[in-house]
This record gives structure tokens, C-alpha cells and sequence, in this order.
């Protein structure tokens, strides 16, 4: 390696750190984008002038930068807000599938008998690389409905999981010590595509976001494992930046929902007791439903509104009409701010990300540590398409799946509105006490619909 | 080339410090940002990939490099514009514009 592209490399790494540092704040944050992506732009600069291109490899890599940025410009513009995550998981899942094709190309140099520092990280790129790839596009089938979100499992599936990740220990310990030929990391790239399928399925939608946090991780590490192999300091950096930073994000999203991360990749929901607090409920309790007219009255007279936004409000892309009523109450007079849970939505930030778009100011978006105490002065709470972040059950019983998760104190305000569109039980598929509560008043329908209706009252209020 | 090795090694070991340290100071609401955000970082994986389809002569490391072309360029340029569409909202209060045409 040239001195020139050593320092070129060396820019590149600061200019990721840094641009990961200035994500940290609301304000530098998509200068931190930029930043990054000048850092990307450098690296792959100095690359090039340095490499001996065949007549084939000018041409393909000309044809698939172009296939590659046309994609993914395209991709990124037009994806919906609320389909982000699966957006992401997307893009994840194609670099981890290309640092196991990086691996694969140059096994395929190194020969029958490379030395452990080639092989080893070889073998760990293509099987997490591979695993990536198909556990991303899993992920995103879930978040898109094209599979069920519900864990897919079967009897003895633990079991057979199990037996792939033995042949594929087998395969490694094939290629590293017996022979590096084409048949045995192939069938390590097939078995591990097998793997991560297997490893998704049986992990229910709501948990996806920590799951492709994870799976971001293993892309870096694979990354940075093909670094190795190609003695490539940028990959190495940046690789294990992401590897690192994605590990700790991972564990920061399982906290938030209360759960250790085992509990999430292995534990599906499903199997989780039921639990006598869970069942108990569901029958001869009635709920209490109010009018439009009632509910500007009680809104357009509070001191206090705290909202609480979840993902209803993002699949009815509400985020505009509850916007609206906010300033309408506010102009009144009303003390309004958001109540965001740690995972509202389908990923932690998802919810300010959907109420950003729709100009609401980040001053009102108040975190749940910050908020929690406020709720016993509020007025009213209202909580528009959310359900679990909310459940009480989280706190009191214990038989219940989400016991333990942190929840918002919406059952301490003096009222509570509910806008749902049905009784149905919120992602987790758990009947919510709160429901049922004398303070709690519910208005059914569409997010955007009742809001809609909600403002034309307030307006008349 | 021990030596590389190590140097290599070492390189790697302050990285997983520096992602920790970096990431650990980053609020809730950046969070989804900021996973796109590494999510582009990692298309670092490009420079791998046109090191290797730079000297395709066979079929076989043709096809390679032209799938690992495109998939860590999708990666890169998708990773870094959706990322730089969920920041271009984290604008605090201003002139609403006109809601979103969705």
C-alpha cells in the first residue's frame, strides 16, 4: 500500500468518526451525513488509481456503479416514510451480500491452501456476510407483510438450526485446514443464506428493528473481515466502526423494550406465558366512546395535552392532521407536547423521524424519561394509534409478555383518549387494562380520520 | 507481513472503542438516522468490491465482481440518501410548507 492512499484511508476513518459524532445532534446531524459520505468519496477515490483494471473490470464495474446508484437513489427517494425500516434492512442486507462475494472472489485466488491470516477472515466474511444478506431480506418481507409478522415456528426447530450452524462449523474448518476449494465455500454460502432465513422466521415483526440493528453489526464485522483479507485499512476501519457502534445500538434497543437481547433472537414472543393477567380480561368489560364534539370540548378546555403518537398514527400518515390540531390547541391557549416511547413505531427515533416530516418542532418531542413525571398534570392524554407502550400490564403483571418493558404513564392523566381503530390488541397481541379504565374515553376509527374530524370540531369548539 | 497483521489488528481493536464512544453519546430520537447512517458506512465494502472486479478475467470473477459492484453501490449511495432524507426533517419549527404530497 502507497503512503498516498494510506493517508487518503486515514482521512476517510477520521471523516466517518466524525461524522458519526456530529449525528449526534439534531442540528449537525445531516452535516454528519455529509461528512461521512466525503469520507466514502475519498476512500474509493484513492482506490482507483492505484489498481491494474482489466479490459472486464473497467466494464463491470462501470456498468454496476451505474445499476447500483440508479437502485438505490431511486429506492431511497421513493420509499414512504413509514416503510424506512424495511428500506434499511434492505440496504443492509445487499453490503453484507457483497462482503461475502468479496470473500468468495478471493478464496478463489488465494489458492488450495491459503495461510490461516487469508482464510480465516474469509470464511467469517462469506458465512456472516451471507447471513446478513438473507436475515435482511427476511426482515424487511416481515416488515413489508410480504411474510407474516407473526414467529414462524415448528416443532424441533432449535434443533435443525442447530445442525446448520454445525455443518457450517464443518465447512470452515474444511476450507482452513483441509482445502480451499470452490465446492466447500459455496456450499458455506448456501448453508449460511439457509441459516439466516432460519435465524429471522421465527422472530415476530415488532422485534425487526432490533434484529436488523443486529444484522447491520454482522455487515460491519463482515466488512471489516473482508478487510482482512484484502489488507484493506478503510474496509477494517469503517467495518469495525460500524460493527461496534451497531453492537451497542442493538443492545440500547433491547433495553429500551425491557428485554435482554437473547430474549428477543431466541425467545419469540409467542412462547412467552400467556399468563392469567393477559387472559383474564377479555370478556363482559365494557368501554366507554365518545363523540368528536365531546372530545374538542375536553381538549380545546385543558391547560395540558400530552400526545402520545405510535404507529397507527404512522400507517394512516397522520402525522400531518395531529400536526394540525396541536398548533389549532395551542393557538387556544393549550399546553401541547409528544410523548415518544423508545420504540414508538417500528424503530427507536422512527416516530420523531415521521413528526419531523410533518414540521412538528423537536422542542415538543420529549423522551419518555423526560416526560414520565408530567403525565399525573396533564389533562388529557391522548394516544393516537399506539397500544403497548402505553399497557399498565407492563408494569403489574407479571405473567404478562411485556412485564418488565418501560412504559408511558399515560394512565396517571386525568383523562385519557384513546384513538383506535378497533379493540384489536396493539402489535404484541395483548389486551390493554387501560382500555377499560373509567377515565379512559375511546374514539374509533382511522387515525387520520378521526383526527380529521377532531380538528373540524376543536375549530368549532 | 506479521507485522501488517498486527498493525492490522490494532487498527481494529481501536476501532471497536472509537464505534462505542462515538455512538454512546447519540440521543433516542437520532437513533433510526443513525443506524441508516452506519448502515452507509459499511458500503465501504465497494472498495473491496472493485478491487476484486478490477482484475476479472473469467467468467466466474466477472459475474462476481459485477454482483458485488452492484450491491455494495446500491449499499453506499442508498444508505447515505435515505439517511440525508430522514435528517432533511430535523429542522425545528419554520414556514410550514405545504403538507406533504404522499
Amino acid at each position: 500500500m502507497s503512503l498516498l492512499i494510506a493517508l487518503a484511508y486515514l482521512v476517510a476513518a477520521v471523516l466517518f468518526i466524525l461524522g458519526l459524532r456530529q449525528l449526534s445532534s439534531p442540528k449537525g446531524a445531516r452535516n454528519g451525513n455529509f461528512t461521512a459520505a466525503a469520507g466514502m468519496v475519498i476512500a474509493i477515490g484513492a482506490t482507483i488509481p492505484l489498481l491494474h483494471f482489466t479490459r472486464a473490470g473497467l466494464v463491470i464495474i462501470g456498468i454496476g456503479v451505474a445499476i447500483g446508484a440508479v437502485v438505490g437513489t431511486f429506492g431511497a427517494r421513493m420509499v414512504k416514510m413509514t416503510a424506512i425500516p424495511q428500506m434499511v434492512a434492505l440496504f443492509n442486507g445487499v453490503g453484507g451480500g457483497a462482503a461475502a462475494l468479496v470473500a468468495v472472489s478471493e478464496l478463489l485466488t488465494f489458492g488450495a491452501h491459503p495461510a490461516l491470516s487469508q482464510a480465516l477472515p474469509s470464511v467469517f466474511s462469506i458465512v456472516i456476510g451471507s447471513i446478513s444478506f438473507a436475515g435482511s431480506m427476511i426482515a424487511f418481507a416481515k416488515l413489508q407483510e410480504l411474510v407474516t409478522g407473526t414467529p414462524i415456528t415448528y416443532p424441533g426447530q432449535q434443533l435443525v438450526n442447530g445442525l446448520i450452524a454445525v455443518a457450517i462449523l464443518g465447512f470452515v474448518i474444511a476450507v482452513i485446514a483441509v482445502a480451499s476449494v470452490p465446492f466447500s465455500f459455496i456450499a458455506l454460502m448456501v448453508l449460511a443464506l439457509v441459516l439466516g432465513v432460519a435465524f429471522v422466521l421465527p422472530i415476530g415483526g415488532a422485534d425487526m428493528p432490533v434484529v436488523i440493528s443486529l444484522l447491520n453489526a454482522f455487515t460491519g464485522l463482515a466488512v471489516a473481515a473482508s478487510g482482512f483479507t484484502l489488507n484493506n485499512f478503510a474496509l477494517i476501519v469503517a467495518g469495525t466502526l460500524v460493527g461496534a457502534s451497531g453492537s451497542l445500538l442493538t443492545k440500547l434497543m433491547s433495553d429500551a423494550m425491557g428485554r435482554s437481547l437473547g430474549n428477543v433472537l431466541f425467545g419469540a414472543f409467542g412462547q412467552v406465558k400467556t399468563g392469567p393477567a393477559a387472559a383474564a380480561g377479555k370478556e363482559g368489560r365494557s368501554v366507554r366512546a365518545g363523540s368528536a364534539e365531546d372530545l374538542a370540548t375536553l381538549l380545546a378546555y385543558s391547560r395540558r395535552v400530552i400526545i402520545v403518537p405510535g404507529y397507527g398514527l404512522a400507517v394512516a400518515q397522520a402525522q400531518h392532521a395531529v400536526r394540525e390540531l396541536a398548533e389549532l390547541l395551542e393557538k387556544r391557549g393549550v399546553e401541547v407536547s409528544y410523548a415518544i416511547h423508545p420504540v414508538a413505531g417500528r424503530m427507536p427515533g422512527h416516530m420523531n423521524v415521521l413528526l419531523a416530516e410533518a414540521n412538528v418542532p423537536y422542542e415538543q418531542l420529549k423522551e419518555m424519561d423526560e416526560i414520565n413525571d408530567e403525565f399525573k398534570d396533564a389533562d388529557v392524554a391522548l394516544v393516537v394509534g399506539a397500544n403497548d407502550v402505553v399497557n399498565p400490564a407492563a408494569r403489574s403483571s407479571p405473567g404478562s409478555p411485556i412485564y418488565g418493558m418501560p412504559i408511558l404513564n399515560a394512565d396517571q392523566a386525568k383523562n385519557i383518549v384513546f384513538m383506535k381503530r378497533s379493540m384489536r390488541p396493539g402489535f404484541a397481541g395483548i389486551d390493554n387494562d387501560l382500555l377499560y379504565d373509567p377515565k379512559t374515553i375511546m374514539f374509533f376509527g382511522d387515525a387520520k380520520d378521526s383526527l380529521t374530524k377532531l380538528v373540524n370540531a376543536v375549530k368549532a369548539a | 507481513m506479521n507485522n501488517e497483521l498486527l498493525n492490522e489488528f490494532t487498527f481494529f481493536i481501536l476501532a471497536i472503542f472509537v464505534g462505542i464512544e462515538v455512538i454512546s453519546k447519540v440521543p433516542t430520537i437520532l437513533h433510526t438516522p443513525l443506524m441508516s447512517g452506519t448502515n452507509a458506512i459499511h458500503g465501504i465494502i465497494l472498495v473491496g468490491a472493485i478491487v476484486i472486479a478490477a482484475g476479472a478475467n473469467s467468467p466466474l470473477t466477472i459475474a462476481l465482481g459485477l454482483v458485488a459492484v452492484i450491491l455494495a453501490t446500491t449499499n453506499v449511495v442508498g444508505g447515505f440518501v435515505v439517511t440525508d432524507r430522514m435528517l432533511e426533517m430535523f429542522k425545528g419549527r419554520q414556514a410550514a410548507k405545504p403538507p406533504a404530497s404522499k
